[in-house]
C-alpha cells in the first residue's frame, strides 16, 4: 500500500438562498411548455426547488375557470422566483418586482433580469445595477442575471445581492457556458451562490457548470424545447447531481501523455 | 367614469372599488396583483379602494417564464 497524500476537497456546503437551504441545486422555469400540466410534470421531475415565474396582465376576455400556474406550481411547495423578464429599463424591473411581492403575499424574493437588446437578450447592466439598488434599498432579496463579467459580479455582490446569476450563453440559445474562464473567476471571488443562467442546452453543460463549482443552475427552455421535456428534466436532475457529485470529488488531473491502469509488473509475455 | 385596465378603456360606475373592478373581470378570488397609475393597491384596500376617472389600472398574475 502506497501512502495516501493528503487531498483538500472542496467544501460540501449546502445551497442556501435567502436563509432557507435546498436539496435541489437545479432551479428551472416555466415557459415554453405546451400546457400547465406539461409543466407541472416537467418540474416535478426535474426535482427544483425554487421555480421561476414571469409576471402579466390578466387578459380581459380570459375564461375565469381556467387554471392558474401557481395551481399547478404552488407556492406552498415550491419557493416561487417572480422575474423581471421582458423589462429593459430599471424602473420597469422595479415596478415588476413589487407587483410580484403583492402577489406572493409579501414574499421578496425576486429574480432580477434587465435586457439590453432584443437579439441577444444579453443584460443591460448599468439597468441591472441601477434597479438592484433600488431594490435591495426596499428590501428585496435579489438574485441578479448578468453578464459574465467578474467585476461586475462582484459589484453586484457588494451592493448586496443575495446569488450572482451569469448567463452562459444569450438566453434560449442552448449554447452551452461560451467562456468557462470568466465564469470560474466569479466563482473565485463570490462569497454568495453562482448560479449560471441561461444558455443550457443539454445535460452536460449543466454538468460542466456545476463541475466548475458553480452553486446551481437555472434553465428553462433546455428543458420545455426538448423533444421529451419530461425525460429531459430528468436529465438534468441528473446532470446537475453528477456535475455536483464530480466537483466534491475533485477530478484527476489532465496530462498529455497516457498512463496505463493496468500494472506491467506481472505480464507473462 | 372611465378608466384605463390593462390598457383597455372600461367604463365603471363613479365610485367603484378596486374590488368592484375585479368582480366585474370575474377574477374574483385569484391571486393577482393591482397597481393604480404605478402604485400597488395591497389586497387588504381593495373593498374600500375608490378609483377615479382617467386612472390607469394594471391588473397581473404570474404565468410561465424563466
Amino acid at each position: 500500500m502506497t501512502e495516501k497524500p493528503e487531498i483538500q476537497l472542496p467544501e460540501d456546503k449546502p445551497l442556501e438562498i435567502a436563509g432557507r437551504t435546498y436539496q435541489s441545486r437545479l432551479l428551472v422555469g416555466t415557459g415554453k411548455y405546451h400546457d400547465l400540466m406539461e409543466t407541472g410534470h416537467a418540474v416535478e421531475m426535474s426535482g427544483a426547488e425554487i421555480v421561476t415565474v414571469a409576471v402579466r396582465r390578466t387578459n380581459l376576455g380570459q375564461n375565469p375557470d381556467e387554471p392558474n400556474l401557481l395551481d399547478v406550481v404552488s407556492p406552498d411547495s415550491y419557493t416561487i422566483l417572480p422575474n423581471t423578464a421582458g423589462c429593459f429599463t430599471a424602473k420597469d424591473a422595479v415596478r415588476t418586482c413589487k407587483l410580484a411581492r403583492e402577489l406572493l403575499d409579501g414574499r421578496d424574493l425576486v429574480k432580477l433580469e434587465v435586457l439590453g437588446e432584443d437579439r441577444t437578450l444579453y443584460p443591460n447592466m448599468l439597468e441591472t445595477l441601477a434597479a438592484a439598488e433600488e431594490l435591495i434599498k426596499d428590501g428585496f432579496k435579489v438574485m441578479v442575471y448578468c453578464s459574465d463579467d467578474p467585476l461586475l459580479a462582484m459589484r453586484l455582490e457588494e451592493m448586496g445581492c443575495i446569488a450572482i446569476m451569469p448567463l452562459g450563453a444569450p438566453i434560449g440559445s442552448g449554447l452551452g457556458i461560451q467562456n468557462r474562464y470568466n465564469i470560474r473567476q466569479i466563482i473565485e471571488n463570490a462569497n454568495v451562490p453562482v448560479l449560471v443562467d441561461a444558455g443550457v442546452g443539454t445535460a452536460s453543460d449543466a454538468t460542466i457548470a456545476m463541475e466548475m463549482g458553480c452553486d446551481g443552475v437555472l434553465m428553462n427552455s433546455a428543458i420545455a424545447h426538448a423533444k421529451d421535456p419530461i425525460r429531459m428534466a430528468n436529465a438534468m436532475r441528473l446532470a446537475i447531481e453528477a456535475g455536483r457529485e464530480s466537483y466534491l470529488a475533485g477530478r484527476m488531473p489532465k496530462k498529455l501523455y497516457g498512463s496505463a491502469s493496468s500494472p506491467l509488473d506481472g505480464t507473462f509475455f | 367614469m372611465q378608466v384605463q385596465v390593462n390598457g383597455e378603456a372600461m367604463e365603471l360606475p363613479a365610485g367603484a372599488t378596486v374590488a368592484a373592478l375585479v368582480e366585474k373581470m370575474a377574477l374574483t378570488g385569484k391571486r393577482l396583483a393591482v397597481e393604480i397609475n404605478e402604485d400597488i393597491v395591497p389586497r387588504s384596500q381593495h373593498p374600500m379602494f375608490a378609483l377615479n376617472d382617467g386612472d390607469r389600472v394594471e391588473v397581473v398574475h404570474a404565468i410561465g417564464g424563466g
